[in-house]
């Protein structure tokens, strides 16, 4: 698309108008000595229908899992997606705005944010959220610091088997800002060991629970509660969860076990895997501690007429007012993945959503039964699980992934191959398998069947 | 150009429209809300007498109903489209929101995005399977090098703060590693971003506030009067926010570099730049750019961007894995970063999504194309500077760069704010410039027309600024009220801020 | 004309101090100038009562829509009460700074820093410079 519609005559009455002979006048500020005296090196502009041939044929050196029968998953989910999602999201009215500043020409924005935020306090089971983050490790990382911020004790208390890219943002964000991280092991069956985690539980700070953990496997969030509810409330500390939200229509939300903060990643929701991004960062919280969240917050108020209407509001927390005591960084987020977070959830409705979340956890079990019957074949952990689990194979895990790929079947992932060193429960034969909404009775059995061929070999 | 209405009106078209209309407010999608209609059905699944309980433990099922809402698929359409109608946005009209580049997103991107072959990648697929989009990470982070000038550019942070903070990290992780952890100051001119100073504090750094000089520009006395053995970097703008080039830029460089710190550059008004200089020829160690700002990538409502960072030199060795690289047989594939470099700062590999669009602009526009942008840019903005000039203040009295900052000083007396202008813009069907930054401009209007405006779009925003202004000495009252053509009129934050509303109907369930 | 009350003390910051007769007690808030610069007040952070505070240390903030800004302790002392209404009402601040806008009593340690601060008139030469 040429970018630039000025005629030569234009550019002349605009030179005029300016009192400048040629363009390059107002550049002069520029010293000689750095301005570019050649083209860049850069392919001279091509046409649209050139590009889109280039980029279609780079697409076509990619193998997509979404083509494939894929259980893959490990934080990310390649679930369907309504079509009302993208007829909404290719909106130029959504896509081409930017940050609604100016309340009174973005009241679409501010309203469906705030329905947004309505949606997600309410997946969580918690007061209020935010307007979104990047995506869940960061919103991970930012809420872990900012609940320990000012506090005596600058401590993160974190499962072993949380997610290790999770891990590793918070390992980032807490380096050279004197945050402790605290590892709490597993117990056998896969979940938090909860008497290590009371143990390192006893010097205030937070505590990370991921739910479900890697694994697939759902923590007994009651429990470590409980646990957490025996240390003297002046040293215990605060509970962040991040939570996988598929989950929530069958599992307890973190409101009801006490978290302080809820986090998570919203890409299960409507978003597609898109190679790991752009995603979005789901932050609810409780009303006590509304003024250290990160991010936008939109609220309710009225106009001089006494209508209804949105706002940005508390932007004191933010940057462009508080500047270094901002309780974050963040301006751009990921308004339009909220949006389609929005429609996602208002498509499915209450009852679609709960049969979503039901049909996820059947299924995995179905497959993970079918699995659990092949010889050679075992589950690696006897704890719950929701939607994933990892499977004990009679031979590595990329063995089998190579082999399944010849069938069209993204197998899962090799934890060990693709993490290593980043859990000592797990090795070379493990295999993370995920169930989404998109596989069929059929996929899951045939699935099994080809596990049972692949074990043999 | 006239505004579509020119006097107040206290009740909009009262007894013209039905009631229920005129208020134009939109019912949430939960009041909309009835039991047993749903938009979307699942695919057929085995097992639905399965009980949770079956799988699970019970305590840890949840009870009661969520509260998300019921609709059709018909009626949600309608709410999302009653919604999208009330924002203002570039493919509707003007939006010369200054820092931000509100410039054209070419319709292509958007559909190279929605290639199932891109959309349908798992972030963790082998490599042999991902050579494409290693192959669009490649291409671009070569494109960017070159415009650049900058050694190495990590296209991991999801948008520019997140780059500044990452760049901050790396610097900071720098001094550490050198045994000088007592550098931890960094230099931030007082016209900077509120996410400068907000990212060092975050990365575990101090700021020093550095005062501008009359012109606006860095104040090189004052600048090495700070420069000691405790300062770490200086962050500068360039151009700056006031829309004017650092023209003593190589000088200040030198300067931070002899007294042992780094300059970073934030790139958030690079569009002024791209083909006409290169912030690493000006001697930039680390800076970052805003692809939904000068790569044409939508802006999304307030995202997703990208915030790649550009590197130079030592802190090379700080970006972090994984690094895409190359191998002899133009295989494709991730490699470790060194030891001692920084860690992740995303879930995964950045917003591939963005990134995929950035690479189109490049491959659209090209080496001459991309000059073409930043020189009609620039010339836009003074065509509104030179015509706007004897009705408004101008501050620095010289050419601008990409944007001009205009000052509300000027109409104080006829009891009129920046933020009145701001507002009465609207009625004109124009989205209001930034405003009251930068904060070394009083009572600022900041306005980035970009390279796509016409010369007619042009005049119809100074005929606008020129009315307005008659305005301000016949009819100040039209202005302080405004804006009177909007969905709703101006909002009380104070309220909202007070008594805060955050969810509908309040409290959540738990 | 911002109000500026002949009995009271200010600080360069903006704070005004009410001594009580016997000079063991000092009442604190913003003044009728700074609520009006601030705006629509929104949120007053407060000190705990029993919490020390200490000659021109940051005590707390208070919040506009768009601003924020730090409040100093004109003297140094104990806080004996903090004025619970402002949770609700913060725009008691602009509706009333120098009556039901008050922000924090506290028990005085030391006279002295009192009668170190601005009078009335030296405040009112000291606004008068800013604007």
């Amino acid at each position: 698309m040429p970018y630039v519609q000025h005629t030569a005559e234009d550019q002349q009455e605009m030179l005029r108008a300016i009192g400048v002979r040629r363009i390059e006048d107002l550049f002069e500020s520029i010293p000689e000595s750095i301005r570019l005296r050649e083209p860049l090196g850069i392919a001279r502009g091509r046409s649209e229908y050139e590009v889109m041939r280039d980029m279609a044929a780079l697409g076509a050196r990619n193998r997509p899992a979404g083509a494939l029968t894929s259980f893959l998953g490990a934080g990310v989910y390649d679930g369907v997606i309504p079509s009302v999602v993208g007829a909404i999201l290719s909106r130029s009215e959504f896509y081409t705005a930017y940050t609604p500043y100016q309340p009174e020409v973005s009241q679409g924005t501010l309203q469906t944010i705030f329905e947004f935020q309505t949606m997600v306090a309410r997946l969580m089971g918690m007061d209020l959220a935010n307007a979104s983050m990047y995506d869940g490790a960061t919103a991970l990382a930012e809420c872990s610091m900012l609940m320990t911020d000012g506090a005596k004790d600058r401590r993160v208390v974190v499962p072993a088997a949380l997610h290790p890219r999770y891990r590793a943002v918070l390992e980032t964000y807490a380096a050279d800002v004197d945050l402790e991280i605290v590892p709490v092991p597993c117990a056998p069956d896969g979940r938090i060991d909860i008497a290590a985690m009371t143990a390192a539980c006893q010097g205030g700070g937070v505590l990370v629970v991921q739910q479900p953990n890697f694994f697939g496997i759902v923590e007994d969030v009651v429990e470590i509660r409980r646990a957490l509810d025996t240390v003297p409330a002046a040293n215990r500390p605060e509970l962040v969860a991040c939570v996988e939200p598929v989950s929530l229509g069958m599992l307890v939300p973190p409101g009801a076990y006490g978290a302080a903060i809820a986090v998570g990643e919203g890409q299960s929701l409507g978003l597609p895997p898109m190679f790991g991004g752009p995603y979005v960062g789901l932050v609810a919280c409780a009303k006590a501690h509304v003024r250290k969240i990160p991010g936008r917050l939109v609220g309710a108020t009225v106009d001089v007429d006494g209508r209804r209407g949105y706002v940005l509001t508390l932007q004191t927390r933010e940057q462009h007012i508080r500047r270094e005591k901002a309780t974050s960084n963040i301006c751009t987020n990921q308004a339009l993945l909220a949006l389609a977070v929005t429609v996602y959830l208002s498509s499915l409705g209450e009852s679609g959503f709960r049969e979503l979340s039901h049909m996820c956890l059947v299924n995995a079990h179905r497959l993970a039964t079918a699995i659990g019957r092949l010889p050679g074949y075992a589950l690696r952990f006897p704890a719950p699980f929701f939607r994933e689990f990892v499977v004990r194979c009679p031979r590595p895990a990329r063995a089998i992934i190579e082999a399944a790929k010849a069938e069209g079947v993204v197998a899962g992932l090799a934890v060990a191959a693709r993490f290593p060193g980043c859990f000592p429960d797990v090795d070379e034969r493990d295999l993370l398998v995920a169930v989404t909404e998109k596989r069929t009775a059929a996929e899951l059995d045939a699935f099994a069947s080809l596990l049972g061929r692949l074990g043999g070999r | 150009m006239e505004p579509t209405v020119s006097t107040p009106v206290k009740a909009p078209l009262a007894g013209v429209v039905p009631a229920a209309r005129a208020n134009g407010t939109t019912p949430t999608l939960f009041e909309k809300s009835r039991a047993g209609r749903r938009a979307y059905r699942l695919p057929a699944w085995e097992g639905h007498d399965t009980r949770p309980e079956e799988l699970l433990p019970a305590h840890l099922v949840r009870q009661g109903s969520i509260g998300l809402p019921e609709v059709g698929e018909p009626q949600l359409v309608r709410h999302f489209i009653e919604l999208s109608v009330k924002n203002h946005h570039i493919d509707k009209a003007f939006y010369p929101l200054g820092s931000c580049t509100m410039k054209y997103n070419p319709k292509i991107n958007e559909d190279v995005a929605r290639l199932d072959a891109f959309r349908g990648m798992h972030p963790l697929q082998d490599d042999e399977d991902s050579q494409g989009v290693l192959e669009v990470l490649w291409q671009l982070r070569e494109a960017l090098q070159e415009v650049t000038g900058m050694e190495e550019v990590c296209l991991l942070p999801a948008a520019g703060a997140h780059g500044e903070y990452l760049a901050m990290k790396m610097i900071r992780r720098h001094f550490i590693a050198t045994g000088h952890p007592e550098r931890d100051l960094v230099i931030i001119p007082d016209s900077a971003h509120g996410t400068n100073p907000a990212s060092v504090r975050m990365a575990g750094m101090r700021t020093v506030q550095l005062a501008s000089g009359a012109d606006g520009l860095l104040d090189v006395e004052k600048l090495k009067a700070l420069l000691d053995d405790r300062v770490a970097a200086i962050m500068i703008t360039n151009p700056t926010t006031v829309g004017l080039f650092e023209a003593r830029i190589v000088e200040v460089n030198a300067l931070v570099h002899a007294a042992g710190a780094f300059v970073y550059m934030d790139g958030a008004n690079m569009n002024a730049l791209v083909g006409v200089a290169r912030p690493g020829d000006m001697g930039f160690d680390i800076m970052h750019l805003n692809l939904h700002k000068t790569f044409s990538t939508p802006h999304g409502g307030g995202g997703p961007g990208a915030g790649p960072i550009g590197v130079r030199g030592v802190l090379r060795r700080y970006i972090p894995g994984p690094r895409i690289e190359r191998d002899a047989g133009g295989r494709f594939c991730w490699g470790p970063a060194p030891d001692g470099a920084v860690g992740s700062i995303h879930s995964y590999w950045g917003n591939f999504g963005i990134l995929l669009r950035a690479l189109t602009y490049v491959k659209s526009n090209g080496s001459d194309g991309l000059r073409r942008i930043a020189e009609n840019a620039v010339l836009n903005a003074n065509y509104l500077r030179a015509k706007l000039r004897h009705a408004y203040d101008v501050k620095y009295e010289r050419p601008c760069m990409h944007e001009v900052v205009l000052r509300g000083t000027g109409f104080r007396k006829f009891g009129v704010k920046t933020l009145d202008v701001a507002k009465r813009l609207m009625d004109y069907g124009i989205h209001p410039p930034t405003i009251y930054f930068p904060l070394i401009v009083e009572d600022a209007l900041m306005i980035e027309p970009t390279e796509c405006e016409t010369l007619e779009t042009l005049d119809q925003f100074v005929d606008a600024m020129l009315e307005i202004r008659r305005e301000m000495e016949e009819n100040p009252e039209v202005i302080l009220q405004a804006p009177h053509t909007t969905i709703v009129r101006r909002l009380d934050e104070g309220l909202a801020a007070r008594n805060l509303e955050l969810t509908w109907g309040g409290e959540t369930r738990s | 004309m911002a109000q500026i009350p002949k009995d009271l003390k200010y600080t360069e910051e903006h704070e005004w101090v009410h001594l009580s007769d016997d000079g063991t007690e000092a009442t604190v808030g913003i003044t009728d100038f700074a609520q009006h610069e601030l705006g629509d007040i929104v949120y007053v952070e407060l000190p705990k009562e029993g919490d020390h505070m200490s000659h021109m240390d940051v005590f707390g903030t208070i919040e506009a829509v768009k601003t924020v800004a730090e409040l100093f302790a004109p003297v140094s002392g104990e806080v004996i009460e903090v004025n619970a209404q402002l949770e609700d009402s913060p725009t008691l601040v602009n509706e009333s700074p120098y009556e039901d806008g008050w922000i924090v009593r506290v028990r005085v340690e030391n006279k002295a820093e009192y009668d170190s601060l601005l009078s009335p008139d030296d405040y009112k030469a000291r606004i008068s410079e800013g604007a």
